[in-house]
């Protein structure tokens, strides 16, 4: 052994700290032991997140990810502190979410012996990453750390797991970093066609009522300029995904709504009379199409994605343009003349202002007794700033703050899109607050989802991260409920939750606190919220039993959106 | 309409690329009918062989998939007709049972046998799935102990070697 030689363990702090990781999120155990002794020599070169589980550590990862726009990484031990990432490996997939997460493993002679806290996470987690690896040899670990970050972050991201056993962590090693930068049967920028372009521009040219869907493609792919550009010239309408939006302000003129299950009632219901369907970094997820049989079958879609696997896989498309979506919407700029199609924008706002009539204002400002949730989006809307982060959570309230939140820039919406992972939102929020501590960062959260990862206020605390806790509490599993009710004759099972004094527990973690169930307090309540400097827990209870619309049911069309 | 298609994968020499390979099928409920590994004439670059039954829209599909494994460097898709391919298939037989008749089936069907043991022979033929199979039946009368078909290995027709891909 020589004297430039260190132990693995350092060589995996060595190696995040040379891909300019600022924070791991994560969790000690054994199998992790050596790496948290070396990371005690570093904490002035990387910061380390000591969450309360380790589902936490890898939702806050995400959302630190989904702001920043760089890798996050997590950290767990062997066994359950691995399977306890499985939820957010998953997630991250996907939603595309760049993250290296790095377990620790028994030692090598013990693999496959049921050795205490081993599990095969490897095989576990095969289908929930993009790549993963077992690492049993000291030399292996930087040159696996610098594949995983490429790998993470290049092309459509994704989750990476890196497997390091206990004696791999223990044996010394050689330190020397050589970033990845090629990978031969990888090829994550398929090159776009000038050919394709030129037909997809013709087509573009040619259509009278063109209509753009945009996903979070535009994001990951930097192309909200692009994208803006191309709207600009085009003069075409667009609509975004969940994940999407935020890519262009709301304020763009070309901008109709969102589209979806819960989205606009305009976009969903015009997506069947366009006649160009230019698709943008988005998947045609089916809680976007409804039922794909009957998805803008009179259209002619050009889709524009990164991931050949995408292409025709729900919706069959006439042109595909493979490739980064900011280089295809510059080209696609270019050669596509300057429009403007108010007729056909006007169908969209005419559908806007019946959605308003019907739908909006009673949810915006009710002149019920109970409280709604659309009211505090109101509010929150008049006091946010403009670059405030919203993070939801999964079900109606992440709907309804989805619907009403206006979104004016980018990479302001964190939410469990396809995966829609309850429990999502608090370790997100936190991680997105820690991308930028001057950021507002407001956590918006059901009863429900709240539980599942409570403990993380404590990790909030610790941080002193200020983030904003909105709390809309229906004491119900608010969206299995209204299923229930729409379509399982009010057969309430299980959906119904006796709840704790939240307001107690928040105060318990140290945070400012306040309880809301009267309309005359609410605006000041949110006020105070976005005063206060530290972490602020509000709790508003709202109406027991409402809905969320418009709405297009399970297996309907998209045009048979309701608006009740 | 569903039809017999051969995958044919090149990829690394990597850890774990056939349980991610075989994911794919198994999430969408695809039986894979035949499943061959072995290297390929580059140095490192493996070569699967899988044969499917499904339909050609869901055969272009596991073709993209398999194809975005980082792993993978390239899958194509054939029918049976685009490809040159094989079998293997081992009958052991009792030696009490055999008579001049074997002989005669074994010519017939350009079978072989490799091996005689105190007890039993081995016969081996290699042909297409149909071809073992019939052997397989008539092979019936002289009490087949055990029987064995490989999976396919397969050579495509178009005239593409995987070295662009590289």
């Amino acid at each position: 052994m020589n004297d430039s030689q260190i132990r693995g363990a350092e060589i995996v702090i060595k190696s995040l700290v040379a891909e300019n990781a600022r924070y791991i999120f994560g969790y000690p155990g054994g199998a992790i032991m050596p790496v948290y002794d070396a990371l005690y020599d570093y904490m002035d070169h990387i910061q380390h997140i000591l969450t309360r589980h380790e589902q936490g550590a890898i939702h806050a990862a995400q959302g630190y990810a989904r702001v920043s726009g760089h890798v996050g990484v997590c950290m767990a031990t062997s066994g359950p502190g691995a399977t306890n990432l499985i939820t957010g490996m998953a997630d991250a997939l996907i939603d595309s979410t760049p993250l290296v997460c790095i377990t620790g493993q028994v030692a090598s002679h013990l693999l496959g012996t049921d050795a205490f806290q081993e599990t095969d996470v490897v095989g576990i987690s095969m289908p929930a990453t993009k790549w993963n690896i077992q690492v049993r040899k000291v030399e292996e670990i930087a040159p696996a750390i610098a594949k995983g970050f490429h790998i993470a972050r290049s092309g459509r991201p994704g989750p990476v797991l890196i497997d390091i056993t206990k004696d791999a962590q223990t044996a010394m090693g050689e330190f020397n970093y050589v970033p990845c930068l090629n990978i031969r049967s990888y090829r994550p920028y398929p090159k776009v066609e000038e050919s394709i372009i030129a037909k997809a521009a013709k087509l573009i040219n040619e259509a009278n009522r063109p209509y753009v869907l945009f996903g979070q493609g535009v994001v990951l792919g930097k192309a909200e300029k692009a994208l803006q550009d191309f709207l600009d010239k085009s003069g075409i309408p667009a609509a975004c995904t969940l994940l999407g939006t935020g890519a262009i302000s709301e304020d763009h003129p070309n901008y109709v709504g969102k589209l979806g299950m819960h989205g606009n009632y305009g976009p969903n219901l015009l997506t069947n009379q366009c006649d160009v369907l230019i698709a943008v970094g988005m998947r045609f997820d089916d809680r976007v199409t409804g039922d794909v049989k009957r998805y803008a079958k009179q259209a002619k879609v050009i889709h524009l994605e990164l991931d050949p696997a995408e292409i025709d896989k729900n919706v069959k498309c006439e042109v595909a343009v493979l490739g980064d979506c900011r280089i295809s919407l510059e080209k696609l700029t270019e050669k596509v003349d300057r429009k403007s199609h108010e007729e056909w924008i006007a169908a969209f706002r005419k559908l806007e202002a019946e959605e308003k009539r019907v739908v909006v204002g009673n949810d915006l400002s009710p002149t019920k007794v109970g409280l709604t949730m659309g009211e505090v989006i109101r509010h929150i809307n008049e006091f946010k700033a403009d670059d405030a982060i919203l993070v939801t959570d999964v079900g109606q309230h992440q709907m309804v703050a989805w619907r009403y939140f206006e979104y004016k820039t980018t990479r302001t919406q964190v939410t469990s899109g396809g995966l829609g992972t309850m429990g999502f939102a608090l370790p997100a929020a936190l991680g997105a607050q820690l991308h930028d501590y001057n950021r507002q960062v407001i956590c918006v959260v059901g009863d429900g989802g709240i539980q599942m990862t409570f403990q993380e206020l404590g990790t909030i605390m610790q941080t002193k991260a200020p983030v904003k806790v909105v709390l809309l509490n229906n004491n119900f599993l608010g969206m299995v409920r209204q299923w229930q009710q729409l379509f399982f004759d009010k057969r309430y099972s299980f959906t119904e939750l006796d709840n704790p004094d939240f307001i107690k527990i928040a105060d318990a973690y140290n945070f400012k606190v306040q309880k809301v169930d009267v309309r005359g307090d609410l605006r000041q309540a949110v006020a105070e919220m976005f005063v206060h400097e530290g972490p602020y827990f509000l709790e508003v209870v709202v109406e027991k039993e409402d809905n969320v619309f418009p709405m297009i049911a399970s297996g309907s069309s998209v045009e048979e959106v309701r608006l009740s | 309409m569903n039809k017999r298609y051969t995958i044919s994968v090149f990829t690394e020499n990597f850890i774990g690329i056939l349980s991610r390979i075989t994911l794919i099928f198994t999430r969408r409920g695809i039986n894979i009918d035949g499943f061959t590994a072995s290297e390929s004439r580059e140095e490192g670059i493996y070569r699967i062989t899988i044969v499917v039954h499904t339909t050609e829209e869901q055969i272009i599909q596991l073709s993209k998939q398999i194809e975005k494994i980082i792993d993978v460097i390239k899958a194509f898709y054939y029918l049976d007709d685009e490809m040159v391919f094989q079998e293997i298939a081992l009958y052991k037989i009792p030696i009490d049972n055999i008579d001049s008749g074997l002989e005669r089936v074994i010519r017939q069907h350009n079978a072989r046998i490799i091996s005689a043991e105190k007890d039993f022979v081995v016969v081996e033929m290699t042909g297409h799935k149909e071809e073992t199979q019939e052997l397989l039946e008539v092979l019936k009368d002289f009490n087949v102990l055990e029987f064995v078909r490989s999976g396919r290995v397969a050579v495509a027709k178009p005239m593409e070697t995987i070295d662009k891909y590289l």
